[in-house]
């Protein structure tokens, strides 16, 4: 899933200084999992700035809506008839989420209230990982399945830096070395002869490395032309 | 793999000739300074010349920015003494690396180290991107490319090839332990040349490692220096020991550190640093000792940063001078 993280309440305050009415749209798939921005999120974060902001003499009023996924314009077009009358929409989905909102609805202001950290999972209650860069050329099959490019503090592909150590990464005492991780891994499955062969310089021109991304499927969009 | 004019030598730097003659070699280490001042870097030299067979330059080390290795190793060369420099795949991709590595050549440069590179959170800039576009054992083929004429992307490189004797990093005292040789395996199947090691401050897994990189026949494929150099306090050996990801001091050596100054009052500053730098500066010795004892090694690296002074007595104690000329 794609994580996310609630901006501070100072910021999004800032953020919505200029506004007097605002609409704040949360969103239920990703970020309701992550528990940054769903319908409850939404709720609290909603309620505290209509406090803060009747503390502060200058209230900003608040309306909540939350949709099932604010990355598809088909959840979204609903929204449509509900937004007369407010000054701004602050989105509490992911980049792609606040990016589809403001697309949709041009003559609207819309604002990001998370800042959207990576893609990845919930390792127990609480705590979230990086799992994948989607570099766009998966490796996994080499790796035993675990991802240097994401979870390697320097993307190495053919080894451990000097840096690792009882199984931690140097920049981090929280962060386990993925290069360790990959030869326990390999090694359990008698495999280590893999992590022998020279992986050669990786072709980014399929990451974000060869400029903004794009799938087109021919035999999609055929359908939807023929009827 | 000879080259014209090389009398038979691949690059026919001097490092290259003392490996091939069989003599024990000596390398050290100069950190450019954090500023522009060539003097910096002349006065520093002045410390390592007729000591050291060449003299490696460091790349923003630690991540901390100084002048750049390259530069730093052309002064050296004015100053007649022969660099090594280091790069790290932290900073550069793989345009500007070799964008450098031709502008080092042109500059006279023919030994290079390639590096990973420390993370930039170490750093004075942690809020750098860094780059990683090519880890460092595909920085080793990419020079050996440059070695035979070819760009990494297959184009050729106009004028022709440009040999340049790569070296490479071994940390005895990363994890995993097991994957280590191995990792060096690698290294040599890239085409490194030569292999520099982290700072040895645990004989025995550095012997152990050794002992695996015999047994792989891998000492024979590429020359092995081990990395040692001299403690300057029992706080910097405590520092080491704690603090430095990758290292590994055993207690030997912070005990003797501390030993050192017993008896000295806090209060005698002097007296401390010269006991520590007495003990440190024979500690190395004794390290140089060790290392020569061990099959597989044909030369140390001495990581004297920001205590040049100290490689002088070092290596007229080992025995190891006068350093060995060619014509």
């Amino acid at each position: 899933m794609i994580v996310a993280e609630q901006k501070p309440l100072a910021e999004i305050k800032e953020i919505l200084e200029d506004y007097r009415k605002v609409l704040v749209v949360g969103c239920g798939t990703c970020v309701t999992v992550c528990l940054a921005g769903g319908e409850k999120e939404v709720a609290i974060l909603a309620s505290s700035l209509r406090m803060a902001t009747r503390l502060d003499g200058h209230p900003v009023a608040m309306d909540e809506a939350t949709v099932q996924r604010q990355c598809e314009w088909e959840y979204i077009d609903p929204l449509r008839e509900r937004l007369d009358g407010y000054d701004a929409i602050l989105s509490l989905g992911c980049g792609v989420g606040v990016q589809t909102l403001a697309e949709r609805f041009p003559n609207k202001r819309v604002l990001p209230g998370l800042n959207t950290k990576f893609m990845g999972l919930p390792t127990e209650q609480g705590v979230w990982e990086e799992r994948c860069q989607a570099c766009g050329d998966c490796i996994l099959d080499l790796t035993g399945g675990i991802c240097p490019i994401a979870r390697c503090s320097k993307q190495l592909l053919n080894g451990p830096c000097g840096g690792s150590q009882r199984g931690k990464c140097e920049v981090s005492s929280e962060t386990s070395c993925a290069w360790q991780l990959i030869y326990d891994r390999m090694a359990a499955r008698g495999q280590l002869d893999r992590l022998l062969q020279i992986q050669p310089a990786k072709n980014w021109s399929t990451s974000r490395d060869g400029g903004p991304r794009r799938i087109i499927r021919e035999d999609l969009r055929a359908l939807k032309d023929g009827d | 793999m000879t080259q014209p004019g090389t009398n038979g030598y691949y690059v026919g730097s001097n490092l290259e000739k003392v490996l091939r003659s069989g003599q024990f070699v000596v390398t050290g280490e100069l950190g450019p300074p954090q500023g522009w001042k060539r003097e910096d870097i002349e006065r520093k030299a002045k410390l390592l010349k007729g000591i050291v067979d060449a003299v490696n330059l460091t790349d923003n080390q630690t991540a901390i920015v100084r002048m750049s290795s390259i530069a730093a190793g052309r002064i050296l060369i004015e100053n007649g003494l022969e660099p090594i420099i280091q790069m790290t795949c932290r900073d550069r991709n793989r345009l500007s690396m070799q964008s450098d590595l031709l502008g080092a050549y042109a500059l006279g440069i023919r030994n290079i180290l390639a590096l990973s590179g420390d993370h930039q959170n170490f750093g004075n800039h942690p809020f750098a991107k860094n780059v990683h576009d090519i880890d460092s054992l595909q920085f080793i083929q990419v020079i050996r490319g440059l070695g035979s004429g070819t760009f990494q992307c297959g184009d050729k490189v106009v004028g022709g090839p440009m040999p340049m004797l790569v070296g490479a990093a071994a940390n005895p005292f990363g994890d995993p332990f097991e994957f280590r040789p191995l990792r060096l395996a690698k290294k040599v199947a890239a085409g490194a040349h030569f292999v520099q090691t982290q700072l040895i401050y645990d004989m025995d897994r550095f012997r152990k490692f050794m002992e695996k990189v015999v047994e792989m026949g891998l000492h024979e494929k590429v020359c092995i220096l081990a990395g040692v150099g001299p403690l300057k306090s029992s706080g910097a050996a405590r520092y080491m020991r704690d603090k430095v990801p990758g290292m590994i001091v055993g207690d030997y050596y912070v005990n003797e550190m501390e030993r050192a100054v017993a008896g000295i009052p806090k209060e005698d500053k002097v007296g401390r640093r010269d006991a520590w730098q007495k003990r440190g500066i024979e500690l190395c010795v004794e390290q140089i000792q060790q290392v020569r004892e061990i099959k597989g090694v044909v030369g140390i690296h001495i990581m004297a940063i920001e205590w040049e002074e100290a490689v002088k007595p070092i290596v007229e104690r080992a025995g190891l001078l006068p350093r060995p000329t060619f014509n």
